[in-house]
């Protein structure tokens, strides 16, 4: 149990930009040092945890304690991937909290801003490419981002809205839609 | 009090449930709600955030959450222990819908992945949230992010050239985000932003 804990803390403290980056680590400490699930359930797993709504190492964290030690073994991976983001962000954010006003830190944040918002855009096009849009589906992305943008509508609805949709115009309004 | 709490254990329990797509499908989630639906935050605030969530260890989701938690409600007012508080329960919302769905669907999920009505879910799913992403991006080009003209030309036209260095430095040269993010800091101090 404590193992469990202490790979997946691991593993969440020492990963920075998103659970992406966390699979190289995950696959050396779980699959090769481990050896709890073999490669191809990994692939499964990531495949299953892309899937399901929720925080994706933490969805992949609570799969593979669920199947070394069941319930309590997916309560303390989980708890092991979110405990260092949860202690980390509480100190810079009591600390930063002293510092906001301060004029250096407040020009560094100025000069991020607009980097994040790069980073931010830059995901729309790789996610496009997974996404497989074409000029049939293209407006799909487009009113969803006019929605959400111009309209105010919530992205909780939309995401709602659009998985209902897929449903209902796949099995009630065409047979062989992808 | 009480109700902000419960506000913020709704909000990050339903961005859970409903957080397909990864974790900048769920920035944009979390800024719909946060900014745009309860204003206990400005986008600026915001985008600090992200800007934090992005360079700490840990999934963004996590990260983000505990963060705004905390943001939440010492914006509004309360000390910072009660902040923590915030943080916490941000934090469990956010994570407990995948617990119990793993719990309920991991028998079954594997199963049916291929079935044709989860296929015709996500095919209605997987455009959505690339509209999704779109939006975020957009709703953060503003100016409190990026200054205007009339405002501040300078920091505006900076600001303008920052994002295309981070844009095509990512895309074109690969530099990570952490790299990016530390140098444009720098700028900002240096550059007097």
């Amino acid at each position: 149990m404590f193992e469990l804990f202490k790979t997946f803390f691991q593993i969440g403290f020492f990963t920075i930009g998103g659970g992406y980056a966390m699979i190289p680590l995950i696959e050396q400490k779980v699959v090769d040092e481990k050896q709890w699930v073999s490669h191809d359930d990994l692939l499964d797993l990531i495949a299953v945890a892309q899937s399901c709504p929720g925080i994706f190492a933490v969805n992949i964290s609570i799969f593979i304690g669920l199947k070394q030690k069941g319930n309590k073994g997916a309560f303390f991976s989980a708890l092991g991937t979110c405990l260092p983001s949860f202690l980390c962000i509480l100190a810079i954010a009591l600390v930063f909290q002293q510092f906001r006003e301060n004029v250096y830190v407040e020009h560094f944040f100025h000069g991020i801003r607009p980097a994040v918002v790069a980073l931010i855009a830059l995901p729309v096009f790789r996610m496009a490419k997974s996404a497989k849009i074409n000029r049939y589906n293209v407006w799909i992305p487009i009113v969803a981002a006019f929605l959400i943008w111009m309209m105010g509508v919530s992205p909780i609805f939309v995401v709602l809205a659009a998985g209902v949709s897929g449903y209902v115009y796949g099995k009630y309004l065409k047979e062989d839609f992808v | 009090m009480i109700t902000i709490l419960l506000q913020l254990f709704w909000t990050f329990f339903l961005i859970g449930l409903f957080g397909f797509g990864g974790g900048y499908a769920m920035i944009s989630m979390i800024q719909g709600e946060v900014v745009g639906h309860y204003h206990w935050m400005t986008m600026g605030q915001f985008t600090d955030i992200v800007a934090v969530s992005q360079s700490t260890p840990g999934p963004i989701g996590i990260n983000s959450a505990t963060y705004v938690g905390y943001t939440a409600l010492v914006n509004a007012g309360y000390a910072p222990y009660w902040g923590i508080l915030g943080s916490f329960l941000a934090t469990f919302a956010v994570v407990l819908p995948s617990f119990i769905l793993m719990l309920l669907i991991s028998k079954f999920l594997m199963k049916y992945r291929n079935h044709s009505s989860v296929e015709n879910v996500f095919s209605g799913l997987r455009p959505a949230v690339v509209g999704l992403l779109a939006a975020a991006a957009l709703l953060l080009m503003n100016s409190e992010n990026f200054s205007s003209m009339a405002e501040n030309p300078w920091r505006f036209c900076l600001s303008i050239f920052l994002f295309l260095f981070a844009f095509i430095g990512q895309k074109v040269y690969r530099l990570g985000p952490i790299l990016i993010i530390v140098l444009c800091g720098i700028a900002g101090i240096i550059l007097g932003l």
